[in-house]
């Protein structure tokens, strides 16, 4: 293979507690510590593990958002990744939207294999990579714990609800990525320093000429209701009374 | 009137329940009822399960000629090509919806609204998001199809109606042969499904091993529970990933969640939120999961389950 596109994300931290705003206009993520999407930490590093089998030349980093994303950005070269591409915009996508933008890449660059995480953690949607292979006309892979590639295809374990599904599908292709896949690396100060001097292109979105006009309206935001307090048994003879009261059977 | 298309999940034989959970939700969009798709053999007996639930209205039975299990590229444009006929397209948030829908959703240019939660109005609905934190509300504007996955936790299945009849249907799209179908591993158990369980046992980190976890099985049996795991555990290699609950696994709603062991991360939390009753047990008064339990119990999980094992004899 030539080139893996890896999509990237900057989202909260998945470790930071979000918190709706009181107008429910939306969620307060202004100061809050923002991350490379973790299922995207993921899908570079397996990306990384292709090109140490032999198995790809180079990998290629995109993310569309504001101008912070350098930062995440900076952190996946230094992971590895060759070069990366910022799509630029101040405003928010929908997952259609952003596989539209990124198709305008993929048909740019021309990869043999896209890598996304199987969801943002932030909207939950996992739609953005299986919208990105029905645009581009090619398999999707979705929520991958294994990858194997092969001459002109990948065999893929996908984590479904019944258990393990292998599939197989012919290259190019889309794979998203889940969390058993791999542990992806930590990155080291000498790789940081290196990544200094990898380039990181932007592009404003506009430039793509891709139809990215919101179709949803968001009407408001707001905190799920908190389940009512619990009680403290002392021992088990109390907890099967408890549990009794409430309707067990068992 | 909001003509409504379900896709129906089923493992060839046998209608998941999370279909009977998607008829809900439509029902609540359209009180009339919904079509449903089965994509299936001719004589799959998932048409004749489906044709039973109430509130469909039509089965539409769409032969498959292989066995492709459910591949989402093989369906899509089989979808699509029934698509113009219906307002509201809709499937469950399971991984077969989930695989599914968004390319059904991209080959018509439409945004699909993901994990449907409840519905407020034919085009509004609420969805969770940043792991069930916060409840956003969204609209789909007049003129647009609805494109949906329903989250299977917030709908109860319907139950069985008066059996509507099932409509062989062919459609004319041309299906693809990039996407091949190997083999599906699932460790079969004869529990019950942990999506449907009325009662599910759950373990984490502290069950400490594989072996361990026999002890929750034989008390899971004894009451007829379903056994569900944290991600740690899963981690640890101790259960398949099938049992994992949560954010990144399954999202469940059972009358009672007992969890062993389990110290109650956030991603962990946001799969049992709708359950009836959460008991954890749990050997660290200061574990988070005792914020959101009903009942709980500080002590020895081991402990706990052989006193609850005999107490319940
Ligand atoms: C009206 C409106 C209001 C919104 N409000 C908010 C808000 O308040 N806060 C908020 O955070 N979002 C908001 N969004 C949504 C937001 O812009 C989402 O990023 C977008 O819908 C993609 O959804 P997702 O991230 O859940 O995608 P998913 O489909 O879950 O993402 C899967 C994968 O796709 C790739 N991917 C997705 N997006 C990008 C990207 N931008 N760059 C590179 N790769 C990507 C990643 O690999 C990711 O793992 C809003 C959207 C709309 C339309
Ligand atoms: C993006 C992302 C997605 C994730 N998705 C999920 C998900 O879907 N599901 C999920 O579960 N996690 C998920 N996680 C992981 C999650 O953050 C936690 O790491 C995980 O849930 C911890 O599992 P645990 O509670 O079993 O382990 P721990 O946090 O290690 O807790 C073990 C608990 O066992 C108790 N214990 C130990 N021994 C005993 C004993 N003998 N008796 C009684 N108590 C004992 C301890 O006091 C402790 O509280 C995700 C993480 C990320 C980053």
């Amino acid at each position: 293979m030539h080139k893996i596109i890896v999509c990237l994300k900057r989202v909260v931290d998945y470790n930071v507690r979000i918190r709706v705003k009181p107008d429910g206009s939306g969620v307060i993520t202004e100061g809050l510590k923002m991350s490379i999407n973790p299922f995207d930490e993921i899908a570079l590093e397996e990306a990384l593990r292709i090109r140490e089998q032999g198995a790809v030349d180079e990998i290629i980093a995109v993310s569309i958002g504001p101008d912070d994303c350098q930062q995440q950005l900076r952190t996946a070269l230094a992971m590895g990744a060759d070069r990366a591409i910022l799509v630029q915009t101040g405003t928010e996508l929908e997952p259609l939207g952003a596989a539209r933008s990124l198709l305008k890449i993929v048909e740019r660059e021309q990869p043999e294999l896209v890598l996304l995480g199987k969801q943002a953690i932030d909207d939950d949607c996992s739609q953005t990579g299986q919208m990105l292979a029905a645009l581009w006309g090619r398999p999707q892979a979705t929520f991958a714990s294994k990858v194997e590639i092969r001459d002109q295809s990948v065999r893929v374990t996908r984590e479904v609800d019944a258990g393990l599904e292998v599939i197989e599908v012919d290259l190019p292709a889309v794979i998203t990525t889940d969390l058993r896949l791999n542990e992806p690396r930590y990155v080291k100060l000498p790789d940081i320093m290196k990544a200094k001097k990898k380039p990181i292109e932007t592009l404003p979105l506009e430039s793509l000429g891709a139809d990215t006009a919101v179709k949803l309206r968001t009407l408001r935001h707001e905190t799920p209701a908190p389940r009512g307090k619990g009680i403290m048994v002392k021992d088990v003879a109390e907890l099967i009374g408890a549990l009794r009261e409430r309707g067990l059977s068992a | 009137m909001t003509r409504i298309l379900v896709i129906a999940e089923h493992d060839g034989q046998h209608v998941q329940q999370s279909t009977a959970r998607c008829l809900n939700c439509a029902v609540q969009i359209e009180a009339a009822g919904a079509d449903v798709v089965v994509f299936a053999a001719a004589d799959s007996t998932a048409a004749v399960e489906a044709s039973k639930l109430s509130g469909v209205k039509r089965v539409l039975l769409v032969a498959q000629k292989e066995k492709a299990g459910s591949l989402a590229a093989v369906l899509a444009p089989q979808i699509v090509a029934l698509a113009a006929d219906y307002d509201c397209i809709l499937a469950p948030s399971t991984t077969f919806g989930r695989d599914l829908l968004p390319r059904v959703a991209a080959l018509l240019g439409l945004a699909q609204v993901t994990d449907i939660m409840a519905v407020i109005g034919p085009r509004s609905f609420k969805r969770p998001i940043y792991a069930g934190n916060a409840i956003v509300t969204v609209e789909v504007p007049e003129g647009q199809q609805v494109i949906g996955t329903v989250r299977s936790a917030s709908f109860k299945p319907v139950g069985n109606g008066a059996e509507a009849p099932i409509e062989p249907v062919s459609v004319s799209a041309a299906l693809p042969t990039h996407t091949r179908f190997i083999e599906l591993q699932s460790g079969s158990s004869d529990r019950p499904d942990l999506q449907s369980a009325k009662i599910v046992l759950s373990g984490g980190r502290g069950l400490g091993s594989a072996d361990n976890f026999k002890q929750l099985y034989a008390l899971a049996d004894r009451m007829g529970a379903a056994v569900g795991a944290s991600r740690a555990a899963v981690d640890a290699g101790f259960v398949p990933n099938e049992m994992q609950v949560g954010q990144t696994g399954k999202i469940i709603a059972p009358d009672f969640y007992l969890a062993f062991g389990i110290s109650g991360a956030i991603q962990h939390l946001t799969g049992i939120k709708d359950a009836g009753t959460i008991v954890a047990i749990n050997k660290d008064a200061e574990a988070p999961i005792f914020e959101v339990a009903d009942i709980g119990l500080v002590g020895d999980l081991f402990e706990a389950i052989k006193e609850i094992s005999e107490q319940l004899r």
